[in-house]
């Protein structure tokens, strides 16, 4: 909230540098200078480009340019062979048709959508609740608060791989402690009804800090006031929640949920360690389909790999746009 | 007017230079980060480059000492990068205007790259390859050229644990088949041990595991749904179901599937020459994988091949075949990297240095590559759909049947 003021200022750098060369010009102001005034506009309007070129080489090279190559290679046929002579067939919508009628389609978006979903409203509400738990100020408050940052503080290779051994069919601790307790075996990674939650567990207990960590700053927002007139005029502390800590937290919440979207969209590492996306395809979502087809098989299909990739920054656009009308909408009431 | 200018101009100017200052860094970073290191030859020979995917192997390895070594006598500088760790051909791929003179490339993947045209035959290379075992070579081999010569050659084979055998009254010597084995683990399992453990992993690893038993029972690799193929599946798939072989082995890596060998509770385990030293440390013995009705099944072959990309100064590759017959002639190299050496001659050496080598060399002259019968750049397509079927079954998705079928047109499918 406390942000919104400074972005609705927009200083661009070509304003800015005008007024500087502006003020510059007038504190001599002889009247006989239109030309030299011309110049001296196109000298500073350069100016203010060569103040904004760092940014824009930097968007080009780094954005704009995978971007278009991204596109470029799925709208052709690219072999091993077209690294070599450069040449690649344009083949249109071919890979994005391939990949649509290709049997993996339907489950990989399937257990994207189920992955992205489960993982976010886990994540929040156990980020939330956490939050609001640890605003109250008790001793040890930090200490433990801090303790929660581990899993986000860890590389997820170690997070991954210490999941995968937990959930370990014969020698993992989750299932010694079941089968303590009289349960049965359950094959966590390496069955097709468990592995997509086995992977889900362990992006949820990944995700968490980032979710506490945020919505806490968020609360730290909320002026203290509105809770004291709350609690003189009697409010309930589940009153308190959804009346006044839900609504003035859905600014931060909107931006929590789509970072969120968007990070559990592309999530690859973590099921690549644990389950490599199987057994099969039963926990294969777009981002692993997209790697088997590009590095995963002997032969690389580099061209419907980008086509995945693409589908991926789609879907990751269109929630943006959500956002951003949600935003304006919130800011127009 | 010129002093009027100038102090406008001062003010212009000081903005215009921090602008170009900013804008120049970024260009000359962005150049910098195209800039190719040049190969240039100061040694009296020239300066030959060699790709390895052995990053362990430090500067002080025998591996890198045979390198040097070759180095030395040939008069030439040999520059070694061991950083292309995973994937040989998406670097090579990528390098594809700047190829190194010598690439070790793991030898399934040989033929995918001479296909996309990155390697050189013997034919143009001059080198010579009529010394190297023939089955090894085999995984070069496209069409009557070859495009590469191994380095040395490693294969699978069945560990077992003696003590495990003889608490559960299993004599070693009645496994000679599917149906022998099978029973072994019955009997070791009733008496509290476990039976077996392999990789079954979703990758590669998955399919050069499978492959012994699959080419043990008479399957071929263009016909995944033969009733051969399905034999084999079916073997394994009861395995995991009656508790013979862990659920583990369809995440196991051949390295977790040792780790858990080594526990000392699994009667077998079908793992790699590359765990000798470590097994006769723990006592653990080993036999060829048997074949559906006794007999032995060819398992497939290990390694890298040491090919030589193409170049454009076509004067480079007599060094360069010099180079690949240092490392790959006598045993130095094959020995510095743990393999079987790829000559006769060069096995005969090590055997002379080390009898216990016996066994494994005896089982890489029955193994066969996998991309052997001419199956060149086909076989990546079909392995892939090979383990996934692997999965497929012994995860309990699909029956073996089903799986087979389906792995079976998906790759008619994606090799059209």
């Amino acid at each position: 909230m406390s942000a919104t003021p400074v972005t609705r200022e927009k200083v661009t750098p070509s304003l800015a540098a005008r007024g500087i060369a502006g003020g510059a010009a007038s504190a001599d102001a002889v009247p006989s200078g239109r030309r030299v005034r011309a110049r001296q506009r196109r000298r500073a309007q350069l100016t203010a480009w060569a103040f904004i070129a760092p940014v824009v080489i930097y968007l080009v090279v780094f954005y704009a340019y995978p971007l278009y190559r991204n596109l470029d290679l799925s709208f052709r046929d690219y072999t091993l062979r077209s690294f070599i002579d450069g040449t690649a067939d344009f083949v249109w919508f071919d890979n994005y048709a391939k990949v649509l009628s290709n049997s993996t389609f339907a489950p990989a978006l399937l257990n994207t959508a189920v992955f992205t979903g489960v993982s976010i409203i886990f994540q929040f509400s156990i980020g939330l609740a956490l939050a609001v738990f640890f605003f109250r100020n008790f001793p040890l408050a930090t200490t433990l608060r801090a303790l929660f940052l581990v899993p986000w503080l860890l590389p997820l290779l170690v997070s991954a791989s210490i999941w995968a051994w937990m959930l370990n069919s014969e020698s993992g601790i989750v299932n010694a402690l079941i089968q303590a307790l009289g349960g049965p075996q359950i094959n966590w990674l390496t069955s097709p009804e468990w592995a997509l939650v086995s992977v889900l567990i362990a992006n949820i207990w990944i995700g968490i800090p980032f979710n506490l960590v945020i919505l806490y700053s968020g609360l730290q927002g909320i002026p203290s006031d509105v809770y004291e007139a709350a609690s003189l005029d009697g409010a309930s502390g589940w009153q308190t929640f959804w009346r006044i800590t839900v609504p003035l937290l859905r600014p931060v919440s909107a931006i929590t949920i789509l970072l969120g979207l968007v990070y559990t969209l592309k999530v690859f590492d973590i099921i690549w360690i644990m389950t490599r996306g199987g057994p099969v395809n039963a926990s294969t979502t777009l981002s692993i389909w997209s790697y088997r087809l590009g590095f995963g098989g002997q032969s690389p299909d580099l061209s419907p790999a980008a086509a995945v990739g693409n589908l991926l920054i789609i879907l990751a656009f269109i929630f943006g746009l959500i956002y951003i009308r949600a935003q304006r909408r919130l800011a127009t009431p | 007017m010129i002093q009027r200018g100038n102090i406008v101009n001062n003010t212009a100017r000081k903005s215009r230079i921090l602008g170009a200052l900013v804008l120049s860094t970024a260009l000359v970073g962005g150049l910098a980060a195209c800039t190719t290191t040049p190969t240039g030859g100061d040694s009296a020979g020239g300066t030959f480059t060699l790709w390895d995917p052995y990053p362990d192997r430090d500067a002080s390895s025998t591996w890198a000492q045979a390198i040097d070594a070759c180095a030395t006598d040939l008069g030439i500088t040999i520059e070694r990068n061991a950083g292309n760790t995973g994937d040989t051909v998406k670097d090579l791929t990528t390098a594809a205007s700047n190829l190194p003179d010598i690439a070790m490339v793991d030898n399934p993947k040989v033929s995918t790259l001479a296909d996309a045209g990155l390697l050189t035959t013997t034919d143009e290379n001059g080198f010579d390859v009529s010394d190297i075992s023939a089955n090894i070579l085999s995984a070069g081999e496209i069409d009557g050229k070859v495009y590469g010569v191994p380095v040395g050659a490693n294969t699978l084979g069945l560990y077992y644990n003696p003590a495990v055998l003889d608490a559960a009254g299993v004599d070693i010597a009645s496994v000679t088949d599917y149906a022998s084995l099978t029973a072994a683990l019955e009997k070791v399992v009733a008496s509290g041990k476990k039976g077996i453990t392999f990789s079954a992993v979703g990758t590669e690893e998955g399919s050069f595991q499978f492959l012994p038993w699959f080419w043990g029972a008479g399957a071929d690799l263009t016909a995944l749904d033969s009733s051969e193929s399905e034999a084999a599946l079916t073997l394994w798939t009861d395995w995991v179901q009656k508790g013979y072989a862990p659920n583990s082995v369809l995440s196991n890596t051949q390295g977790t599937s040792w780790d858990e060998f080594k526990t000392g509770d699994f009667a077998f385990a079908e793992n790699g020459s590359w765990f000798k030293s470590d097994a006769d440390a723990n006592g653990f013995l080993s036999i060829q994988v048997p074949g559906i009705d006794g007999g032995v099944a060819p398992a497939p072959t290990g390694g890298e091949f040491i090919t030589i990309p193409v170049q454009k100064d076509a004067s480079r590759y007599a060094t360069s075949a010099k180079i690949v017959k240092c490392l790959s002639e006598g045993d130095t190299g094959a020995t510095a990297l743990g393999y079987v050496a790829p000559t006769q001659a060069g096995a005969d050496a090590q055997l002379a240095a080390d009898p216990t080598l016996e066994f494994w060399i005896g089982a890489v002259g029955d193994a066969k590559p996998r991309t052997a019968d001419n199956l060149g750049v086909s076989y990546g397509i079909i392995s892939e759909q090979l383990y996934t079927a692997v999965q497929a079954a012994l995860s309990g998705s699909a029956s073996p049947a089903e799986a087979l079928a389906t792995a079976q047109a998906t790759a008619v499918e994606n090799l059209k």
